[in-house]
């Protein structure tokens, strides 16, 4: 899938049918094996109707899609595998990290613990809707003034973290931005520096 | 993870109809804790039925109380002016819990039905009756640091992990359900149940019933109130011990006082006797330490978990203190 044209649009039919088709061929690969055996001697209608995709619209980052998805997917492998929309990242997939988060209708959520099929009509914004073309949102600038990362695994969640920060009015002290920021975790520590640029943007008082 | 099919309500009666019927089936909101347990094969619903789309979102003024619409968000409710104004310890324990992303998805009813992180029943290669009933208690002899000092029984010590419901059973809360037998009101306190010979059961909730509001009436709870929250880092962690501490003073003479504790038992842990010894009291460190002593009558520790034999009363003190100061 890696090999396809970036221009290769989503809604491309041949794509979606491979996706269709490999996503059913991943789900019957997970299914344990007394479900299918079960399915199988009594064609349980709750098995089969959880294989049906649902028809799902979302607006991500300004473009509109139409999909279909498995009700299990969750909003943040839409968002990789379906969208190839790989700058939101995929750290503990537990909700404990931070690294999944994206906007949702303006709010900033971890991707990872909700399923795509909740967020029918609903508008998304990640990490590579921010900037405006060339260029860079007053945050991403600030994360590469202050070296605002070392690895740079947790940075997309962070910066979605720290715009939804400010914008919701809670970097008004270094101890506030501490706290509203907690729930992205940094594992090199970049901590510091992260703070540094969320008060820069801030004290800049460019809109976010 | 398992399988399942997806439904969506329009109406609360068709969500309630739809998981009457099946056994199998679990209403989902902002499934910050639902999707992490289906994640990790501990609970494995057929069929999840969104409520997401229900009229339940409302924070609106009652006669005499705030209703909190069981779907509002914890972050809007954290942030809501009636709440602030009216009610502001719950506002307080909304922002002690959890991060501000998981605030943004959480719901009033999700919050209190969010289920123990004990290792154990999140371990499945150990025995937990909370997780599979029988099974045994993995915690009761093995590392119970986290575990309950209150109200546990030899087939389940865990706690339960939400800051909000400390803060609704010290403000006299009461939970709004409909359900396949039509509505009723549960007492905040007798929401939640203690672990007994059923772990399995977290709360008074029949099969098929929607929590679809939380009624707080009014009180003179405006100004000292606290939440103390003791964690093992400085935020976005579960609670070692918490406190939710509401005075009401005339000069420094206390006329009322709400406790509750938080990270000691399997409910929301309100410490009744304690806030009656507080009545006609001083509000000095006296007074509290008092309080405190009289709040951990009856409490009991496990091999790992006697620390919070210490940090129970010292919490409750640092509470009333900052309360008492507000």
């Amino acid at each position: 899938m890696n090999a396809e044209p970036e221009q290769a649009s989503p809604h491309d039919d041949s794509r979606r049918t491979f996706l269709k088709q490999s996503s059913v061929l991943t789900a019957m690969a997970l299914v344990p094996s007394p479900v299918v055996t079960a399915a199988a001697a009594e064609l349980d209608e709750k098995v089969a109707a959880a294989f049906e995709k649902i028809p799902l619209s979302l607006k991500v980052n300004g473009t509109k899609h139409k999909l279909q998805v498995e009700p299990r997917t969750t909003l943040l492998d839409l968002l990789r595998e379906q969208l190839h929309l790989t700058g939101t990242k995929k750290g503990c997939d537990y909700g404990q990290c931070g690294a999944c988060t994206v906007h949702v209708d303006g709010q900033r959520v971890n991707s990872c613990l909700s399923f795509a099929v909740m967020h029918d009509g609903q508008e998304i914004t990640t990490i590579e809707g921010l900037a405006k073309g060339d260029d860079l949102h007053p945050m991403q600038e600030a994360f590469v003034k202050h070296d605002g990362f070392q690895c740079g695994y947790c940075t997309p969640g962070q910066i979605m973290s720290a715009v939804a920060c400010v914008r919701e009015g809670h970097a008004g002290s270094e101890g506030e931005i501490r706290e509203y920021m907690s729930g992205n975790i940094c594992r090199c520590g970049a901590y510091s520096n992260i703070v540094a640029a969320i008060q820069d943007v801030k004290q800049g008082g460019q809109k976010v | 993870m398992n399988q399942f099919q997806y439904v969506r309500a329009t109406k609360p009666q068709g969500a309630i109809d739809a998981v009457a019927k099946d056994p199998t089936a679990k209403f989902i909101a902002g499934g910050t804790n639902l999707v992490d347990l289906m994640k990790r094969g501990i609970m494995t619903p057929q069929k999840l039925v969104d409520i997401n789309r229900l009229p339940l979102a409302k924070i609106e003024r009652q006669d005499k109380g705030l209703r909190l619409g069981a779907l509002a968000l914890n972050s809007a409710v954290a942030n809501d002016a009636l709440v602030r104004q009216h009610q502001p310890l719950l506002a307080l324990a909304l922002n002690a819990g959890a991060s501000p992303q998981l605030r943004n998805m959480a719901t009033v009813g999700g919050n209190m039905l969010q289920r123990t992180r004990c290792s154990y029943f999140y371990d499945l290669t150990m025995p937990c009756n909370k997780r599979e009933p029988g099974s045994g208690c993995g915690a009761l002899e093995g590392i119970n640091r986290m575990h309950a000092i209150f109200g546990a029984s030899d087939k389940c010590i865990a706690v339960h992990p939400s800051d909000m419901s400390v803060a609704l059973v010290a403000l006299d809360a009461t939970v709004l359900v409909s359900g396949p037998k039509g509505d009723r009101r549960i007492a905040f306190a007798d929401f939640h149940r203690l672990p007994g010979d059923t772990p399995e059961k977290d709360t008074n909730l029949e099969a098929g019933e929607l929590i679809t509001a939380v009624d707080i009436p009014d009180g003179p709870f405006t100004k000292h109130v606290h939440y103390q929250k003791v964690r093992e880092r400085a935020s976005y962690a579960f609670a070692l011990v918490s406190t939710a501490a509401a005075l009401d003073l005339d000069g420094n003479t206390i006329k009322a006082a709400r406790l509750a504790m938080g990270g000691v038992a399997h409910k929301p842990w309100r410490l009744t006797a304690a806030e009656q010894s507080l009545v006609g009291q001083p509000a000095t460190e006296a007074s509290f330490r008092r309080a405190a002593e009289v709040a951990m009558q009856g409490a009991k520790a496990f091999k790992h978990n006697a620390y919070k034999l210490k940090l129970g009363p010292n919490t409750i003190v640092q509470a009333l203190r900052t309360a008492a100061a507000a």
